[in-house]
């Protein structure tokens, strides 16, 4: 137990000093990182076809000066999904596709990642996406699936997904919260399946605490964890914060994505979670794309900026 | 006949202006601003009848929404605002739906 915590505490510190991008085996619960740019073709062929690729916080809408141009950076973001050697199946956005909720934004949103070459595109709301009454914008258009309640499940290739939404009902805080009845609806979802089935759950607002003073975080998620803790392979996947951050406890991995098209500050740096200005040459570094591959009976998670 | 109304134009022009004067020497005592995350003032006290006006001066969005339902905006961009006309005593609470750390209290006497 101890030489897994120490590998993944290993695995931690080299995704802080990742490069371009850093891969990420799990195999057994155990992650094991490989430099995109250190590892050699065969390493990087090994890794496999991509299970899926995660785009999140695109805010088309956005136009000050931390980013005037997000059409184009995730322009850039597609283009870089789309070059891969090898296409995934499934992308999923994980919320804030819009900056104000408004229905042009929709419309551009939604014309630019159809450009996308995947064959589903699987979505969670963001805050910023359902800033109307009810959400009508958003689940007009994407409220398909979950039946508008914007919680849903499906398999793909023998891995379960959950997408969740924790952004419909802000309690105290500002936390996020999935509230009684999603979590009702997972504990049914998830009853009666294999405990090796690998799971991917995705929302939008952090599922785990990163710093409650801005709102990163879902008051309830401890509750969540609980139904998860008894799978093996549990990918906890979100957005909101616009970096990434990373944590592993036990068989649960956590990450939060970049966006496309802003950064924002660390915890508590600044008087708030809003744009983060930076020099014009640093913005592509700061932004980027995840993508997921499987190797053997493993998950692997990559991200790649768009510099 | 044109002269008159330019007339009138230019008084309402005038009158129009004025308070926006008086922003940079004192902010009204109907208005809140919502700057660095913040609503400022964070409570606000007023008279029935009064018209409350809630001005973004961040660079991120915004909302103004009631904790009943009493009132909603939508998304207000830099230097937008939105106003509502507060008829009924009570307190009224309210948060940021964006950033829902965000709340502020009007209280209608």
């Amino acid at each position: 137990m101890t030489d897994r915590l120490t590998t993944r505490r290993g695995a931690l510190r080299c995704l802080a000093f990742g490069g371009a991008g850093t891969l990420f085996t799990l195999a057994g619960g155990v992650l094991t990182p490989l430099d995109l740019l250190a590892a050699t073709p065969k390493a990087r062929a090994g890794a496999g076809k991509p299970l899926f690729v995660q785009i999140s916080d695109t805010h088309i809408g956005f136009n000050k000066e931390a980013n005037p141009d997000v059409v184009a950076t995730l322009e850039r973001g597609i283009e870089l999904i789309n070059a891969l050697p090898e296409q995934p199946a499934l992308a999923i956005h994980t919320g804030d596709i819009t900056h104000l909720s408004r229905a042009g934004e929709f419309d551009q949103a939604h014309a630019l990642l159809s450009r996308l070459r995947v064959s589903e595109l699987h979505t969670t709301p963001g805050e910023h996406d359902v800033i109307d009454e009810g959400g009508a914008e958003y689940f007009g258009r994407f409220g398909t699936p979950s039946g508008r309640r914007g919680y849903y499940s499906f398999d793909h290739a023998g891995v379960h997904f959950v997408a969740l939404v924790n952004v419909l009902n802000f309690k105290d805080k500002g936390l996020g919260t999935l509230g009684d009845e999603q979590l009702a609806w997972v504990a049914q979802d998830l009853k009666g399946r294999s405990r090796s089935t690998p799971l991917v759950v995705f929302a939008h607002m952090p599922l785990w605490s990163i710093y409650e003073p801005w709102g990163w975080g879902t008051g309830d998620a401890p509750q969540l964890m609980t139904l998860l803790k008894p799978f093996g392979s549990v990918t906890v996947l979100n957005g909101h914060i616009h970096q990434i951050v990373q944590k592993v406890e036990g068989n649960i991995t956590f990450h939060t994505a970049r966006s496309t098209a802003y950064p924002q500050p660390a915890p508590g740096e600044g008087p708030g979670p809003g744009p983060l200005k930076v020099p014009a040459e640093q913005l592509p570094g700061m932004l980027g794309v995840t993508s997921v591959a499987r190797r053997h009976e493993a998950l692997a998670l990559s991200d790649a900026t768009l510099a | 006949m044109r002269a008159p109304f330019l007339a009138t134009l230019a008084g309402l022009t005038a009158l129009a202006l004025a308070p926006i004067a008086a922003v940079s020497a004192a902010p009204p005592a109907n208005r809140i601003t919502i700057k660095d995350f913040m609503f400022a003032p964070v409570s606000l006290t007023i008279k029935a009848g009064t018209t409350v006006t809630w001005v973004n001066e961040d660079e991120e969005p915004h909302t103004v929404v009631s904790a009943t339902g009493a009132f909603r905006s939508a998304a207000m961009d830099t230097k937008e605002s939105f106003a509502f006309k507060f008829d009924k005593p009570g307190e009224y609470h309210f948060i940021c739906t964006i950033h829902p750390q965000m709340m502020g209290t009007v209280i209608v006497q």
